[in-house]
């Protein structure tokens, strides 16, 4: 206990003294985190400087090995950091696919020349990651990719289409899964390679979504190259690599809709606009309809936030989650929704905007804001999977 | 607050699991129904579970209790749930018992809280009125003062417990209009003083119920609990109470559902296959899963939040009993349901859970008052 005081003390002073001035009070900012990699923009000004000081302690990955270029902290002293970041509003250092997703997977599946060549870039946060799964005919049955990986001594020549790759257009390298045997059942043909997305025959193009963003891209191989020496796992064992890989992609969504948000600030946000559209009435919103929704959504919202804690707690006391956690991305993806269509309820007629005169910023925000988030029960495997996910693995109902 | 059991809670949750598989299998629900001499629940089995110190967890030590926490008390809760054992622990030892445990009068708790701990005695609470819903205030029960103490005129309705009860505990108008939050007081009232008269009355869920009708009873000062005028105060403190060891309760009975319900599923073959194979199936369980899941963070949350009397221990109640209404309603009706006709047939339990999920809705605030009331403690 006394090594955790000395712990937080120093990390306490050092941030107090070292972290940028400008970068303290952020952290609310969803837009405040770096990406890394070439091509990401800067949020601020001094966002690298604050990654590369932090890199340098190892602790954009505080918990991952030091020798691969992590902070090798245990989960106790990662929470302490993580309050202390807290306690000044510090942005994370640097997020990405490479830290929640192909790292965690590297770390699992990959050999040592691997971890020592892709580790210490993402920690760095030299590489910025984008996951080259979905394709045209490859969505919720994702085993029917059809991304050709042809063989040609000691590498492959890669052709085909990903789309739906997040931020494809941002990324350095891509982590995709193609089809190395096509006389075998699906899921035995797939290999599961890592690519530089640097090469010509590489052709990214940003998708317009409904809500008028492009977070999304089409990315297309023609005849371009990786190395076998970057097969993550073995030649046609790469489903097995993505459902790993699909596990922590699962933790990472539950972190976004669970944990993340603070309750008590969106639940002060629903409640001053529906004040300011609605009004109380007798000290009860005006609109009893409306205020029934929002209790269900609080209350709903508080029992989720629970059965995050309470999944956590179990964690610290040594269970690991299982496949029970596709209830969090169904949950709280939902619940998202179900609070962006309220919100519209709330705002009524002056959620219609879509651009220019007339409307508040934060009117015209919302309604792109509830375009998007239909998506978020497609994304990451829709709500029906993970559903077919729990019914088998959580609850044991059989195929037959 | 930590939202996992200790190990002592564990221990806890497997013995009060194991007595219940052995003492109180859902199968005796049925014949204490059937059995017209029964109470309703069994005094024997009420004894035992005394025995095993269940009814003395929420008292103080001081006061003849373990000293334990409502944490503790939602473990065994449960697998009562799970059992869907009738014996009348809400109404005598966490209303009644607690009523007396914080009536400041030290007459009354000398007399009655060793015995309703070793369940010598039964006492009710006889708070509800016909029409009244969940308004604690809402009484028409009139004590009018004396000289030598109060005279009682009233009618209350479906009393918890209150068929065989030794003695029952009445909310009556003291001044004031009913509706209004002051102006209640309480009184002990044995069930065999003049003017009392109590009938059984017979419920979907066959718990023990009764009508207490009461007219011209004289009640002394001395059997007055808490002060005059402020009775609401500490009804409402210990329904609170009482609802979180219900919302134990049902989650214990929502769980058993829907396990009785998954293994059916696993079971039952139509066209050539397990129903549970079927994917409209499947997903409609997952939800259940769900529900059930967050309706277990609520409770585990509501009862630590009670002992460690954090802000939001009022609101958190609130959230626990809406969502475990919800939820058990929906694991009842969906069981039902997914067993088909064998479902609605008197043989098979998961009818029994449906009548006792919706019994336990409908008792201290159905999911609609809780969100009306977490709404208001919100200021909205």
């Amino acid at each position: 206990m006394k090594e955790l005081e000395e712990f937080r003390k120093s990390v306490r002073s050092w941030l107090e003294e070292s972290a940028p001035e400008s970068l303290k009070g952020k952290a609310s900012d969803p837009k405040a985190i770096y990406w890394g990699g070439k091509k990401s923009p800067l949020p601020f000004p001094d966002s690298k400087f604050w990654m590369e000081m932090m890199a340098a302690k190892g602790w954009t990955v505080p918990t991952w090995p030091q020798e691969y270029g992590g902070g090798g902290l245990s989960k106790a002293e990662n929470k302490i950091l993580t309050e202390e970041l807290e306690r000044l509003e510090l942005p994370r250092p640097l997020t990405g696919f490479g830290i929640t997703m192909i790292g965690p997977t590297i770390l699992q599946y990959g050999t040592d020349e691997q971890k020592e060549y892709f580790l210490p870039k993402i920690c760095s946060g030299e590489v910025r990651w984008c996951q080259g799964y979905s394709e045209p005919n490859a969505g919720s049955d994702l085993a029917n990719v059809q991304t050709s990986l042809t063989d040609d001594g000691d590498g492959y020549i890669i052709s085909g289409q990903k789309t739906w790759t997040s931020y494809g257009d941002l990324s350095d390298w891509i982590f995709l899964i193609g089809r190395t045997d096509w006389e075998v059942k699906k899921q035995a043909g797939i290999t599961f390679i890592l690519m530089d997305m640097d090469q010509p025959g590489v052709n990214v193009r940003p998708i317009k979504l409904i809500s008028g963003e492009s977070p999304f891209c089409e990315v297309f191989f023609d005849n371009v190259r990786a190395a076998k020496k970057h097969i993550l796992g073995e030649q046609n064992k790469g489903w097995g690599v993505a459902k790993a890989l699909l596990g922590h992609e699962r933790i990472m969504i539950a972190d976004v809709f669970g944990s993340t948000k603070s309750p008590a600030k969106e639940a002060k946000s629903l409640k001053d606009n529906a004040t300011l559209y609605i009004g109380l009435k007798d000290g009860k919103l005006a609109d009893s309809s409306i205020r029934d929704r929002m209790v269900q959504i609080q209350m709903d919202e508080t029992c989720f936030d629970l059965t995050v804690q309470r999944n956590f707690d179990n964690m610290k006391a040594g269970h690991n989650p299982g496949p029970e956690s596709s209830m969090f991305k169904i949950y709280g993806t939902e619940l998202n929704q179900r609070r962006f269509e309220l919100f519209l309820s709330i705002l009524g007629p002056e959620s219609l905007g879509w651009e220019g005169d007339g409307f508040l910023k934060d009117e015209l925000q919302l309604t792109r804001n509830w375009l998007r988030s239909r998506g978020n029960t497609i994304e990451g495997g829709t709500s029906e999977i993970q559903l077919n996910i729990i019914a088998k693995a959580v609850l044991g109902l059989p195929t037959k | 607050m930590e939202l996992v059991l200790t190990d002592e809670q564990k221990m806890l949750d497997q013995s009060a699991r194991n007595f219940i598989k052995k003492a109180s299998p859902v199968a005796r629900m049925r014949e204490l129904r059937d059995d017209p001499e029964s109470l309703g629940y069994d005094k024997a089995v009420f004894k035992q579970m005394a025995k095993l110190d269940w009814t003395a967890i929420l008292f103080p030590e001081n006061l003849g209790g373990m000293g334990m926490g409502m944490a503790d008390m939602v473990v065994v809760m449960e697998a009562i749930g799970a059992g869907l054992a009738p014996e009348p622990i809400i109404p005598s030892v966490i209303l009644a018992g607690q009523l007396i445990a914080l009536s400041e009068n030290e007459t009354l708790m000398n007399e009655w809280l060793d015995s309703i701990i070793e369940v010598k005695k039964v006492v009710a609470v006889a708070y509800q009125e016909k029409k009244g819903r969940y308004n604690i205030a809402q009484v028409k029960t009139s004590a009018e003062r004396t000289d030598v103490g109060y005279i009682l005129n009233g009618e209350k309705s479906q009393v918890l417990g209150g068929w065989g009860a030794d003695a029952v505990i009445v909310s009556a108008g003291t001044s004031g209009q009913s509706g209004d939050s002051d102006g209640l007081t309480l009184f002990l009232v044995p069930t065999e003083a003049p003017g009392v008269s109590i009938t059984r009355q017979h419920r979907v869920d066959s718990r023990n119920v009764a009508l207490v009708r009461l007219e011209n009873v004289s009640v002394s000062e001395a059997n007055i609990l808490g002060q005059v005028n402020k009775g609401g105060k500490i009804l409402s403190k210990v329904i609170d109470m009482a609802t979180i060891t219900l919302c134990g309760e049902m989650l214990g009975g929502m769980s058993a559902v829907f396990e009785r319900t998954l293994t059916y599923l696993k079971e039952r073959i139509q066209f050539d296959v397990t129903i549970g194979s079927f994917q409209c199936l499947q997903h409609r369980a997952a939800r259940i899963f769900m529900e059930i899941e967050l309706a277990r963070s609520a409770v585990m949350a509501a009862a630590r939040g009670y002992d460690e009397k954090t802000d939001h221990a009022a609101a958190l109640i609130s959230v626990a009993k809406a969502r475990c209404s919800d939820a058990y309603i929906l694991a009842t009706n969906e069981a039902v349901q997914m067993h088909g006709g064998i479902g609605m047939s008197d043989e098979e339990d998961v009818g029994l859970y449906m009548k006792h999920a919706r019994a336990a809705e409908l008792t201290f605030g159905d999911a609609g008052f809780h969100r009306d009331r977490f709404a208001s403690i919100k200021g909205y």
